[in-house]
């Protein structure tokens, strides 16, 4: 709900928000150059009096003295029939220059107040500072639910490049745009005379005036006692007339003086609600607070980025998300569908769903899991889709479920049927969908459909699951499931290296890249394009076997940038894909696409990185220490069988050693003689790695789950004499895997 | 037949009698392309001593701005039984600002002095932009000013 709230208003207003925040960046600047034009050190001692009594010979046709908010001085004067403006230097009374605000910034101020275009610009600009407020806001609670609370605002942030660079600035400028913006929506209040006005009474007009010989200026005691640094503005009174006055203005309230005895004549001090306006006006404007000024001209800056991340991030959702069609309101439809999906398989499945029971006539609402509702007032029966992620956990789109679920105290009186999608090569097969199903048993919700489970998205078990529902619905139900996949490229296998077939653990490396042809074009050629999708080492890779609907994936050990794609597979006997990919010559092709997996990165920071890896799990570790250009130090434990036979990349890892972008290789082996595994040269190399530990280390696991929480258990053993465990350092997102 | 006569004399003479009592004067501001916001202006008349008396036209809606109107303002004191119903939007940039208003004829060829303060915002305030006799003499004849006004006419 947030998410599409913030999303909508960003779209609306985007072009107002970016036009508001690049004319604020640059007018904040106008602080800063005024005052290094201003000579204004060691001026606090001078009176006003002083000031002007040093203007006599060189303006005698002075009608105003200014003060600006930044400390310079400016003398409006007549001249015969010309008038002018300078600037002076307080200190000694000299001429610095003649005085003209800007015409650019003169421009650039309308564009930011009105877009230019008088009253109706100035709504505009009011209601757009008004949406970036609620942009800040929606964008701060997102941010702060997604990583855990306030608590834990300042936590790494991961994500896909663009989302984590959109979060990143706007942590860092959230306080600066609520500033901006709500100082902001209060000037244009106050210019719509939405609040009361905040002027304060102007004192009256002395009702009683000397009228005798006026007096030099720089005699006059009330303006003796005025310091040029509380001082605004002194209007001089018309020459020749023996009843003016001075009127005076200072940063604590207005008087006038009268100019034979220089006594102060009436006297008002500002109210408290001008006092308030003029605090708030300094906040925006930064007038008189340049620091501040350039701090929020800053965070404004973070805007135009923003926009143009966010919209790269609504467009790629949008590209992604399975659209339902027909999809009725919650409190309207008959039946109800919820969904549980990482990777928007179970969606399809969901769709192929909802779209047979449409066109059965029933009223369909599908939601992700997520937004359980209290109450469907007119539903008759329920679905429960559920994917399974990580070690049987829940996956996005149903994480926040069981807790609404254990909240509820009164559950809809609907029956429910839940399908459990997930894969029996993890020990932990469909162990969410499982949690799920008894968290309902325990409420007491009613089941429509025994508990059943999809392995492998297998478009028959989905139909025959669908046979069981015709029953209960009374009506024919034919799920006909087509999966639908990302689009995927063709990539060409270029070169291979195989390793491992002595110890019956076949490995190769393989690497692939665009056909030929496929990234000629200038515009390629100019960006250096090898014609592969983006990606980095540690996102993954989805093949699809020939005569296989569902894709396997593979953990990639190069980036785009360098050109080829790299992957590292096993050969599983009776393996479909990965005997696929093995069989492959050169020049053979096959069908991939990207799956980005951003969260198995190594941190940035100097910070030590430990590396972890079985098998296989070397291919993203190789990748990260290749493209270690900046020299962190890199720790490399991997275990393999023998050294004569599946020591992967052997050569490159020694070349990487040489040139520092591994700083040390710690390969175990466990078939020869005192044959180890990784987990055990960690238990040995404890008092290193809590050295490591303390210096910030993070650690980055990858290969099979055996191998995985061996090493989880004895890393929790090295950890435990500094008073932590792995659960600590993977909040911190010190500890991350990537383990099948 | 003749009493019909006189009071149509009568009344003829009231009226010319009134005319001469009251004209209807209009003033015309053109102001410079300044490159600013739209302008306030207030003018109004003062004695040969440049003693305020009356005001004739204030342009510009928000009293917290009507301070920089300094000559006005202090003469006036910005009270408002002196503008009510003589005042009127401000004036952008380059337009010309035209009022028509009735005035007693005792202010004309004596000695009195029309004024014209100009401000506008982020910008210098100008007391006395323009400065000219009231005369039957002056009809008619452009004066320029000497801040955000071009040229100011008035005419009878
Ligand atoms: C995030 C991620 C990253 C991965 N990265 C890599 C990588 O870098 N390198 C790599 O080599 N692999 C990786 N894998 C594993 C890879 O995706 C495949 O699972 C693997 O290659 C086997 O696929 P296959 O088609 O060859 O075998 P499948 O035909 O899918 O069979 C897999 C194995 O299970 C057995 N099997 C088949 N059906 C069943 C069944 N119903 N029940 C029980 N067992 C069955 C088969 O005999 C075989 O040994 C990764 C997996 C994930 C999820
Ligand atoms: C990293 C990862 C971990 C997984 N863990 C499990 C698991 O523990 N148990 C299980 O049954 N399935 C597991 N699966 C398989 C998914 O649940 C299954 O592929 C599902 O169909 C994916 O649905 P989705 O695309 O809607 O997210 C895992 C898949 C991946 C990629």
């Amino acid at each position: 709900m947030l998410r599409q709230f913030h999303s909508l208003s960003g779209l609306i207003a985007t072009l107002f928000v970016v036009l508001l925040t690049i004319s604020g960046a640059v007018l904040s600047l106008d602080p800063l150059l005024e005052r290094s034009q201003a000579k204004i050190a060691g001026t606090s001692s001078i009176s006003v009096a002083e000031l002007a009594g040093k203007l006599i010979t060189r303006y005698p046709g002075t009608e105003q003295i200014q003060r600006h908010p930044s400390g310079s001085i400016i003398v409006y004067f007549t001249d015969g029939d010309q008038t002018g403006a300078d600037l002076i230097n307080p200190l000694t009374g000299a001429t610095i220059g003649a005085y003209s605000s800007s015409p650019i910034m003169v421009w650039i101020k309308n564009l930011h107040r009105s877009y230019l275009l008088g009253t109706p610009g100035r709504v505009v600009a009011g209601v757009a500072a008004f949406f970036m407020l609620l942009l800040t806001f929606s964008g701060a609670v997102m941010l702060i639910n997604r990583l855990g609370g306030w608590r834990h605002i300042f936590r790494p942030i991961q994500g896909p490049f663009k989302q984590r660079l959109h979060t990143e600035v706007g942590r860092v400028a959230v306080l600066g745009l609520i500033l901006s913006a709500s100082t902001g929506l209060y000037m244009s209040a106050m210019t719509f005379e939405l609040i009361p006005d905040y002027s304060s009474a102007e004192p009256g007009f002395p009702t009683h005036v000397d009228g005798g010989v006026p007096a030099s200026i720089d005699t006059l005691s009330a303006l003796k006692v005025i310091p040029i640094t509380e001082f605004r503005e002194l209007v001089y009174p018309y020459p020749d007339d023996p009843m003016g006055v001075y009127s005076i203005t200072t940063d604590q309230g207005s008087g006038f003086v009268d100019q034979a005895t220089g006594q102060l004549l009436s006297y008002q001090a500002y109210g408290n609600p001008q006092k308030l306006y003029e605090f708030i006006y300094m906040l925006h404007t930064g007038e008189g607070l340049w620091w501040l000024g350039l701090l929020l001209g800053l965070s404004a800056l973070a805007v135009p980025l923003m926009a143009w991340t966010g919209i790269q991030i609504w467009w790629s959702r949008k590209q992604s998300a399975t659209t339902i069609n027909h999809n009725s309101a919650a409190r309207l439809a008959d039946t109800i569908i919820l969904v549980g999906s990482e990777s928007n398989s179970t969606w399809g499945f969901a769709k192929t769903l909802h779209d047979a029971l449409h066109r059965l006539g029933f009223q369909v609402h599908t939601a992700p899991m997520n937004q359980l509702g209290h109450h469907y007032p007119q539903a008759k029966r329920m679905f429960m889709l559920t994917a399974t992620y990580g070690d049987g956990d829940a996956p996005a789109s149903a994480n926040h479920f069981l807790t609404r679920l254990a909240k509820m105290t009164k559950t809809p009186d609907v029956p429910v049927a839940v399908l459990g999608f997930g894969d029996r090569q993890f020990p932990e097969f469909c162990q969410f969908a499982k949690e799920v199903e008894a968290a309902l048993i325990t409420k007491g919700w009613p089941q429509l459909l025994p508990f059943e489970t999809i392995h492998r998205q297998s478009p028959q078990e989905f139909s025959r699951w669908g046979q069981a529902v015709s029953s209960v619905l009374d009506k024919e139900l034919t799920l006909v499931h087509i999966p639908a996949h990302p689009a995927s490229t063709t990539l060409t296998l270029v070169e291979r290296v195989d390793y491992g077939t002595a110890v019956q653990a076949p490995t190769a490396v393989l690497r692939f890249k665009s056909p030929e042809g496929s990234h000629k074009g200038l515009l390629n050629r100019l960006l250096r394009r090898s014609g592969l999708p983006h990606f980095d080492a540690g996102d993954l890779v989805g093949i699809l076997p020939p005569g296989s609907s569902v894709p396997r994936f593979y953990s990639l050990a190069s980036a785009s940038k360098n050109g080829v794609l790299e992957i590292c597979v096993r050969h599983h006997p009776d393996g479909v894909c990965s005997g696929f990919l093995h069989g492959l010559a050169i020049g053979d092709t096959v069908e991939a696409f990207i799956k980005l997996n951003p969260s198995f990165r190594p941190a940035s920071g100097k910070a030590p990185i430990i590396l972890i890896g079985a098998g296989t799990g070397i291919g993203p570790l190789v990748g990260f220490i290749r493209n270690n250009k900046a020299h962190h130090p890199i720790h490399l434990y991997w275990g393999g069988r023998s050294p004569q036979s599946d020591f992967l990349y052997e050569t490159e890892l020694k070349r990487y050693l040489e040139d520092q972008r591994l700083t040390k290789l710690n390969p175990v082996f466990s078939r020869i003689s005192q044959g180890a595994y990784v987990q055990n040269k960690i238990t040995e190399d404890d008092v290193e790695l809590r050295q490591l530990i303390g210096e910030g280390a993070q650690f980055l696991i990858c290969g099979g789950r055996n191998m995985a929480s061996s090493v989880a258990v004895a890393v929790d053993k090295v950890i435990a004499p500094l008073g932590g465990d792995v659960a600590t350092l993977k909040a911190q997102g010190r500890y991350r895997e990537d383990v099948y | 037949m003749k009493r019909l006569a006189i009071t149509l004399c009568l009344m003829a003479a009231a009226l010319l009698s009134s005319q001469s009592y009251a004209r209807d004067v209009t003033l015309t501001t053109e102001l410079k392309n300044y490159g600013g916001d739209g302008a306030y202006l207030a003018i109004y008349l003062t004695n040969a001593q440049g003693q305020y008396q009356k005001t004739l036209w204030v342009a510009g809606k928000k009293l917290k701005y009507y301070k920089h109107l300094s000559g006005w303002a202090r003469g006036s004191g910005q009270r408002k039984s002196e503008y009510d119903g003589l005042s009127g939007a401000s004036v952008t940039e380059g337009k010309t600002l035209t009022v028509t208003l009735d005035l007693p004829d005792t202010y004309i060829d004596a000695g009195f002095q029309l004024h014209v303060d100009t401000a506008v915002e982020d910008m210098r305030d100008n007391r006395n932009d323009v400065v000219v006799p009231f005369t039957s003499e002056g009809v008619d004849k452009p004066n320029n000013g000497r801040g955000y006004i071009k040229t100011f006419t008035y005419s009878f």
